[in-house]
């Protein structure tokens, strides 16, 4: 089974700054990440590979130090990795980074199935997975909570609906997003590092790409322009009290009346 | 028939106009919780609880209990495993639970002042977003820093930063008479006298309270990256911790943890370990200013670990690895004590180099005894800590099984140079094992030192090494 997750690097911390006079993000280039919604879908990759054998892929779009975190996935176990990188694919959207991301995988081979996060921890939109399948004119699940089983050339997947699960069969080649704690993500391999440390890794560029209209990627492929990142304004309400333990439970009963969560 | 006095309304009269009546508690207002700690067999309640806020206060309730010779215990967050904040002698109960106040954050000397009821947790969250770190990190994190000082309680760090003894600058103590003094400062250094300071920690409460304390801070490192080493056995496991000490590597943390305690944290968290593949695991911590150092750090580490017949070396450097693993870490205890019906605990500490021969010998312990025995600890600064599980034995059989098993570690440690406890303390359980481990030299100084901190005898008696 040719199995492809796509990842992405991310900011290393979550506590990610907003400039109040630019609105832009301060990304600290050092210190950076695999996006940790992708490693379960890795972990999910390699699994399948395990349970039914084949080969896991990774590719990711990315300035070039974004290599580092396909050394990762090698020393998780995948065993190719691709780069997307040029200069010609920056400021796109989700709809351009989709569609970049669809042309990548289309030059990197055919793939079964690609496993995709959830959604990343710094744009958040979960959009990524869906629009990709799209591009790729493929069935897509997203919100995978279990993947059953691999059978007659399809994948057996639990999708988590609002009140109930979905029990779906998706013939291949499809797209799924897998949820957060779907499997623990295994930890990268010392010994895996140093024996992958001088694996190649492929980089597309513009120009290896089957579709080389500029006009399709970066800012000029993008439907949608950012007007501006602030940070969320908090409307938690923090009360501090102080007392006895029965004191203490009388307020809060007391509290919990005033809100109406009890009578 | 106890030496003490028994409180009468008369006394919690006295008391109460000291303190306000409704921070006392008296009679059924005593909650089952203060009868014990964590780990005590058997329970003792206080006659009373006072839920202090402020040196006044306690030095006001030290002076009548002095005059009315009625036994004071001292009492945190109640987490400690050997009885030191239980009142064995009834009589006062001091809580500091109330007196959790930062008082002072202090950049340019990097120290922090506060009270003793704050919880060590509420530290880290205090001083780490301000790129300020403190060191110490027993398990235990909803303990109090209170008693934290008065166990000297160690932690996963002390490999590489020391203990609590290490990180205490300066304490404001209240003496048996009441009165109110200060211990050390916040200077680097000191030559000025014998030092009441580092005498007070880890006395558990015997010698004075303390109802200050100013810590000392570092910077934060930046980075940290987490090793987890998969051992074929345990025994391969253990023997390359004196090899990873010897490489002159400097790990803050290293950690050996078998299978079976992983599944049962597992069971209680909820949460699968990142890991499976082994019986026995070590996990090394380092830290430092950037990943790239660190990987430097580690790196001859990692081939040691290989060398030494490691199945792999598995990293952990991102908060989400780093979490599932040392969460794990963090619930041994109470997984371990939730997999039988009752414990008993061994905190002892060995020289480093003897940590393997000890953890075997205790290994092998579980079948010349017929006893479940569950192990982890700090295998890098040589403090094991071993429970000893009842399961379904009935209590004569539990009493003695324990009682044999224990003596048997201890004698062990013995041979080795250990000591008693590493970092738990001795408070009212582990007394007739320090006893045999004692110059009876050391004894008598101990008694003379009490004896001046405290003539009537009345601080957290029956403690340590007292009767």
């Amino acid at each position: 089974m040719e199995i492809l997750v796509c990842i992405k690097q991310v900011p290393g911390s979550n506590k990610v700054e907003v400039d109040p006079v630019t609105g832009v993000l301060k990304r600290n280039g050092a210190d950076s990440k695999m996006n940790p919604y992708d490693l379960y879908a890795l972990e999910c990759g390699m699994k399948l590979k395990e349970q039914y054998g084949g080969r896991v892929s990774v590719i990711t779009m990315g300035p070039p130090p974004a290599a580092t975190i396909i050394r990762e996935a090698f020393a998780m176990g995948a065993d190719e990795g691709a780069l997307i990188s040029d200069r010609a694919f920056g400021g796109a959207d989700v709809l351009a980074t989709s569609y970049t991301l669809a042309q990548g995988i289309k030059k990197m081979g055919n793939f079964d199935v690609i496993i995709c996060g959830l959604q990343t921890t710094d744009g958040d939109t979960a959009q990524v997975g869906p629009e990709v399948s799209e591009a790729l004119d493929i069935p897509c699940v997203c919100n995978v909570a279990k993947i059953d089983k691999v059978e007659d050339n399809a994948i057996f997947v639990d999708m988590e609906m609002a009140h109930e699960f979905e029990q779906l069969k998706v013939q291949f080649p499809c797209l799924i997003t897998v949820k957060k704690d779907i499997l623990q993500p295994r930890l990268p391999s010392y010994k895996l590092k140093k024996a992958t440390e001088k694996r190649e890794i492929a980089v597309y560029a513009l120009k290896d790409m089957e579709d080389q209209d500029k006009n399709h990627y970066g800012l000029s492929g993008s439907a949608t322009q950012v007007q501006r990142i602030f940070p969320p304004v908090s409307d938690k309400e923090q009360e501090t009290w102080t007392g006895t333990g029965a004191e203490l439970a009388d307020k809060l009963h007391g509290k919990l009346k005033q809100l109406k969560f009890i009578s | 028939m106890s030496e003490y006095k028994k409180l009468t309304e008369q006394d919690l009269a006295e008391v109460a106009k000291i303190v306000p009546r409704e921070r006392i508690l008296w009679a059924d207002e005593i909650n089952e919780e203060y009868s014990h700690d964590e780990l005590t067999a058997t329970p003792s309640y206080p006659d009373l609880v006072v839920r202090a806020t402020s040196a006044e206060e306690i030095s006001g309730v030290l002076k009548y209990a002095n005059k009315e010779h009625i036994a004071v215990t001292p009492r945190g967050a109640g987490t400690g495993l050997v009885g030191a904040s239980v009142a064995v002698e009834h009589g006062i109960m001091i809580d500091t639970t109330l007196m959790n106040h930062f008082l002072e954050l202090d950049e340019e000397n990097l120290t922090l002042t506060l009270e003793p009821g704050v919880l060590l947790m509420e530290i880290y969250q205090y001083v780490e977003p301000k790129g300020l770190f403190y060191p110490p990190d027993p398990g235990e994190k909803t303990a109090t820093i209170g008693g934290n000082i008065s166990t000297n309680a160690g932690g996963m760090r002390a490999v590489k930063y020391g203990v609590t003894r290490d990180f205490v600058r300066g304490l404001e103590i209240v003496l048996a008479d009441g009165t109110i003094m200060e211990v050390g400062g916040k200077v680097v250094k000191n030559s000025s006298g014998y030092d009441l300071k580092d005498m007070i920690i880890g006395s558990e409460g015997t010698l004075a309270f303390v109802t200050k304390a100013i810590l000392k801070l570092l910077p934060l490192p930046q980075k940290a990256v987490s090793l987890l080493v998969p051992f074929p056995t345990l025994a391969q496991a253990i023997r390359t911790v004196p090899l990873i000490v010897k490489s002159k590597a400097t790990p803050t943390a290293i950690e050996f943890m078998e299978r079976e305690v992983i599944m049962d944290a597992e069971k209680f968290l909820g949460q699968s370990f990142p890991d499976n593949q082994a019986d026995a695991y070590l996990l090394l911590k380092f830290d430092g200013s950037n990943a790239e150092d660190i990987a430097k750090d580690y790196d001859a580490v990692a081939q040691l670990c290989l060398e030494q017949g490691a199945i792999d070396v598995l990293i952990a450097d991102t908060d989400e690895r780093a979490d599932a693993i040392w969460k794990t870490r963090g619930s041994f205890l109470q997984a371990i004590s939730g997999s039988t019906t009752m414990m008993d605990e061994v905190d002892v500490v060995v020289p480093r180099n003897k940590v393997n021969e000890f953890v075997e010998y205790v290994h092998a312990l579980q079948e010349e005894m017929h006893v479940r025995i569950k192990s982890f600890g700090h295998a890098g600064d040589g403090n094991l800590h071993v429970y000893i599980l009842r399961d379904d034995l009935d209590e004569e059989a539990w009493e003695k099984v324990l009682n044999d098993t224990m003596e048997k570690m201890y004698a062990k440690a013995r041979t080795m140079n250990g000591k008693v406890s590493g970092e738990h303390g001795i408070g009212f359980a582990k007394k007739p094992y320090l006893k045999e481990d004692l110059d009876p030299a050391a004894v008598e100084i101990m008694r003379g030192i009490k004896k001046a901190f405290d003539p009537n005898n009345i601080l957290n008696p029956r403690k340590v090494c007292f009767d």
